[in-house]
């Protein structure tokens, strides 16, 4: 059934009705079409070589983008950002104060804030606030894990939302303060 | 008589139309389409493309590696990708599965057929400014495809082979086995299980940016394994070798690693214990 489904029916059929003599493994093998592959053996430098100019052409697996964006790696992210950011501003004011001390002093800063209309002040410092609410509670999160605390994945998520929602609150307070 | 027989085989034959039905015609097709991440050695200039393949899901078993055998076998031979137990303790399926990496015969087919399902190979990053100043480093040290959905894991491997996964002790008992508490035992729950399917390791933001140098989740936390291991008597040897920049401090306790898992482990956690262990040192 198998062969006549393959197209050997006929090929089998002569081979089964042929005298005995015929009816050998030699006769069958060379009746059966052979497998079109052929071995080839070669030096284990050789296969090597083969190998590493494949290796040359093989592309990169696909990137990162591909990840479904979760809690645990944007949390993450979101921490390394907004602690460049800080420090960037933390650097950025220190030094700016170093070279021109008259035009960044307090007096001068917060003169300049007075001026500005509301809805200016109040995204401004929410722009402030979430980055530096978001790092603190993050940081506490990090330090809990550093101490072996909520080292589960369930912990790690709770974790998490509670730094989102406090940094939520914390902005808020912040932004009315 | 012959009545009864008749009424018998009348009945053994509704009895199989009835089961017929629930299998074939009570279900009609549920068409999903997947969309499959194809790149071939032969024609290497040819970038490589999602190529889209739509099977009915109810002539389809329930995993993922289902799908994929139903679309090699009817659809594509031509559709490379690794498998072999088709029951989460081989590691060989391992990709990525609508954005998450996994095994896909662990991995259940989203049964909507408005969402298309993404498959790509375990997913890897190279850090744009290696790339720039040192295009050989980064030759040596990513992911590299082999054909489809197939992942050259030879990096994987080495690192895995680096940290010595076995039992080293010199002093062997006088006789019969090593012997150990059922607490000391209980330690390595949760970290033998690994298959080392390096779903976690590819899953890693650090490991994307810092394959060459950093571990990965997998390897360190088969490293911790054998550091926590009553029986071993080379911890302090095993730490040592982590006790650099790269090797493991790379951790920053991300957690996709736990997150992807598909064998439920945590290797955040076991990094977090190395990482406490080397403070107490």
């Amino acid at each position: 059934m198998m062969s006549a489904r393959i197209g050997l029916g006929s090929v089998t059929r002569k081979v089964a009705f042929a005298p005995v003599i015929g009816r050998n493994q030699t006769v069958l093998r060379t009746l059966i079409p052979k497998r079109g592959v052929q071995i080839q053996s070669l030096s284990p430098s050789a296969s090597e070589e083969i190998l590493n100019a494949q290796r040359l052409k093989r592309p990169s697996s696909p990137h990162f983008t591909i990840y479904q964006p979760q809690l645990t790696w944007f949390s993450s992210i979101a921490n390394r950002m907004t602690g460049g950011a800080l420090s960037a501003l933390l650097y950025g004011f220190s030094l700016a104060y170093l070279v021109a001390p008259d035009t960044f002093d307090s007096v001068h800063i917060v003169e300049f804030v007075a001026g500005l209309p509301d809805y200016v002040k109040y995204t401004g410092k929410v722009i402030l606030a979430a980055p530096f609410t978001f790092h603190f509670w993050n940081g506490l999160r990090h330090l809990s894990w550093d101490m072996g605390k909520f080292l589960s994945l369930k912990g790690a998520y709770r974790a998490g939302y509670a730094v989102l929602g406090a940094t939520a609150v914390s902005t808020v307070a912040l932004v009315l303060m | 008589m012959q009545t009864a027989s008749a009424l018998r085989s009348s009945v053994r034959s509704s009895v199989r139309s009835f089961a017929s039905s629930a299998r074939y015609q009570a279900s009609p097709a549920l068409n999903k389409e997947f969309k499959i991440y194809r790149w071939n050695p032969d024609d290497p200039a040819k970038k490589p493309t999602l190529q889209s393949y739509t099977i009915d899901l109810n002539q389809t078993g329930p995993m993922i590696l289902d799908a994929l055998i139903k679309i090699k076998n009817e659809v594509d031979p031509t559709l490379t990708f690794r498998r072999s137990c088709r029951e989460g303790i081989c590691g060989s399926c391992a990709m990525n599965i609508d954005g998450q990496n996994t095994l896909a015969c662990l991995c259940r087919i989203d049964r909507n057929p408005s969402k298309k399902s993404k498959i790509y190979p375990l997913p890897h990053s190279t850090f744009l400014i290696v790339t720039i100043l040192n295009p050989l480093n980064t030759f040596a040290f990513t992911v590299y495809i082999v054909k489809d959905l197939v992942p050259d894991l030879t990096l994987f491997y080495k690192q895995y082979k680096s940290i010595k996964p076995y039992l080293q002790n010199d002093n062997l008992p006088e006789q019969g086995e090593f012997l150990q508490t059922q607490e000391d035992r209980k330690k390595l729950d949760g970290l033998y299980e690994c298959i080392l399917c390096a779903c976690c390791s590819t899953s890693c933001p650090s490991y994307w940016w810092n394959q060459d140098e950093y571990l990965g989740p997998a390897t360190l936390m088969q490293a911790y394994r054998w550091i926590a291991d009553s029986r071993d008597s080379y911890g302090s040897q095993r730490k040592e070798q982590l006790q650099n920049e790269m090797s493991m401090y790379r951790c920053h306790t991300i957690f996709n690693c736990a997150r992807t898992c598909p064998k439920g482990l945590n290797p955040a956690e076991a990094i977090a214990k190395i990482k406490l262990e080397l403070a107490a040192d």
